[in-house]
């Protein structure tokens, strides 16, 4: 018999192990982005983070300021984000509230494929398809610009947005529409007066979380923003992120370099922006219990 | 009244027009890539090794790197996805320490996949010394894709009702002989379901295993787990913006990027088919 209980007691602990793996791999990832960049604050010091060029290779001097960068990410999430939300939230809306049985049971899946097509997919097919077609649009010198990786980033937020809206529209309790409606009013002042407005948290964090999958996308923005590190907030110019940053240049750097540590800051950065945004966003969902406890 | 009927019909119809604008743009990806990379496909392309840099042959390297990476992610994975769902839905109660865990699953889902390439670099190609390698690009991968196997073993878990286990607790089974032999034979496809959406998603992945494994050209095909591997994900990104003549090798460009999306929406496909069937099969 205590043999037994004996076993119990090692199986749960050895599944309460592989549980808390997810909190020691969140851990790691803080520590080692840490443990790498830490040696820049002594040298080149913390001070140089905060300039505005990012220009790390030179034989003159080397700049390391993300603010460009951070710039950079901000345009292309800020422009996609307000690309993304009427087509999220009113899709979301339709799928929910207006589509037939038979359409909903089509569009789902066929927009889950969105979510599903590889970012390299996406950059390329942006690379050949959409630059050309935003540069004869707006008579620019080059398609790789800011709007063009903010379209495709769209197109990446919107299953995001779109399904964690329609989970937030359906959770709305019915008596809600029943009472308007009985009030007289009709379908649709009930949906945009009444369901709406009460699934709005809901479909914040959506919006939020969509965010977040922008700011860390990596290779569609690599691949069609053109990659020059300015400050700017004009959407028809070429800008860098700090995703593509990461990517692009970390295979040319020694491992240790200051350049190397720099890049780290980037993740750092990076990193704590989605982190929490994330963390806003499940806190609104998890108090309006749309996610376990 | 009428005119406002005729409104409410107008709203409508754009309502559904901006929600078909998102499959017609969908459809459009799919359609172009399909088009102009059906052509490039033949039996070369296929099997063979690239030549010219990438600029003919074929992509079999690139495959086959593939493979091994998501055969190594899984092989990781699922195990300890599956174990951790266990434990949360069948031994956690509500404490802090469970709430902690969700927490780190969820914060796990959101952080980017560069930075996962990041961490990949500072632990398992530097720290411990794996090296650009299969070993460091599964590794990182397989904490990427955690949370997606731990969420769709959860459901599957959940999915199985309570009396299957009080009735083999009430005849005298353990608690782990009850979730053994009650529990995970039913929950077992689901499960399957949440490790082939991460499967999907490890393959056609880029960014992590840019900085842990991937190499643009290897004369060899990899020997151990220690050694670098080409990627379809890369090859692909390689051949659109770092190749010197990007714009004479469109086909192998669609053609990589035909097989790379095949390969990851049919997996996807695989698994929502599976979701079905399991559904049909098991109504409690």
């Amino acid at each position: 018999m205590n043999k037994q209980r004996l076993k119990a007691k090692i199986i749960k602990y050895f599944l309460q192990s592989c549980g808390s793996l997810s909190i020691i791999i969140v851990l790691l990832i803080f520590l080692f982005l840490f443990k790498e960049a830490f040696p820049f604050i002594g040298s080149p010091g913390i001070g140089e983070l905060f300039h505005n060029i990012w220009n790390p290779v030179s034989f003159q001097k080397e700049e390391f300021g993300l603010v460009p960068l951070i710039t950079g990410s901000v345009l292309v999430t800020i422009l996609a984000t307000v690309i993304a939300i009427p087509f999220g939230i009113i899709g979301a809306v339709y799928i929910s509230e207006v589509a037939s049985a038979k359409e909903r049971e089509f569009l789902k899946p066929f927009i889950e494929i969105l979510a599903g097509i590889p970012s390299v997919v996406l950059g390329f097919f942006g690379l050949i398809v959409i630059a050309p077609f935003i540069k004869d649009l707006f008579g620019l010198n080059t398609g790789l610009t800011a709007l063009t990786g903010a379209v495709l980033l769209a197109f990446m937020a919107i299953p995001t947005i779109m399904s964690i809206s329609e989970d937030a529209i359906k959770s709305v309790p019915a008596a809600y529409k029943e009472a308007s409606l009985a009030l007289g009013a009709s379908k649709l002042e009930t949906i945009w007066k009444v369901v709406v407005p009460a699934a709005l948290s809901g479909i914040v964090a959506s919006v939020m979380l969509g965010m977040g999958r922008v700011v860390g996308e990596t290779m569609t923005v690599m691949m069609v923003t053109g990659n020059a590190p300015v400050i700017s907030m004009n959407p028809f110019t070429s800008v860098r992120t700090m995703t593509a940053t990461i990517a692009a240049e970390m295979g040319e750097v020694t491992i240790g370099s200051d350049h190397y540590m720099a890049l780290f800051w980037v993740g750092i950065v990076l990193m704590l922006m989605t982190f929490s945004l994330n963390l806003i966003s499940y806190r609104v969902l998890k108090k309006y219990g749309m996610i376990d406890k | 009244m009428n005119s406002k009927r005729t409104g409410e019909k107008v709203i409508y119809w754009l309502m559904r027009g901006i929600t078909y604008l998102v499959v017609v743009f969908i459809a459009y990806i799919l359609i172009d890539i399909l088009i102009h990379g059906l052509p490039a496909i033949s039996w070369e392309f296929i099997t063979g090794d690239p030549e010219k840099s990438g600029a003919e042959g074929g992509i079999f390297p690139a495959i086959l790197g593939t493979l091994f990476l998501v055969i190594g992610t899984i092989v990781v994975a699922l195990p300890l996805g599956m174990f951790s769902a266990i434990y949360l839905t069948e031994y956690a109660r509500q404490s802090k320490f469970t709430q902690t865990i969700r927490m780190a699953i969820v914060t796990l889902a959101g952080v980017p996949s560069i930075v996962f390439g990041l961490f990949g670099l500072g632990l398992f190609v530097v720290a411990l010394d794996f090296g650009a390698s299969i070993l460091a690009g599964s590794l990182t991968l397989a904490c990427m894709i955690l949370p997606t196997i731990i969420v769709a073993s959860e459901e599957a878990l959940k999915a199985v009702p309570k009396y299957m286990r009080e009735g083999s607790l009430a005849l005298g089974a353990t608690k782990w002989e009850t979730i053994y032999k009650n529990v995970l034979p039913y929950a077992l496809p689901g499960m399957l379901t949440g490790a082939i959406l991460g499967i999907g998603r490890a393959a056609g992945e880029t960014a992590p295993i840019l900085l842990t494994a991937a190499a643009f050209f290897l004369p060899e095909l990899p020997s151990s787990v220690y050694d670098q591997v080409m990627a379809l994900p890369y090859h692909l990104y390689i051949l659109a913006t770092q190749h010197p003549e990007a714009q004479k090798i469109l086909p192998m460009q669609y053609g990589t990027a035909l097989v790379l999306l095949f390969l990851v929406i049919g997996l996807n496909f695989v698994a929502i088919i599976l979701r079905i069937k399991v559904r049909k099969k098991y109504k409690w």
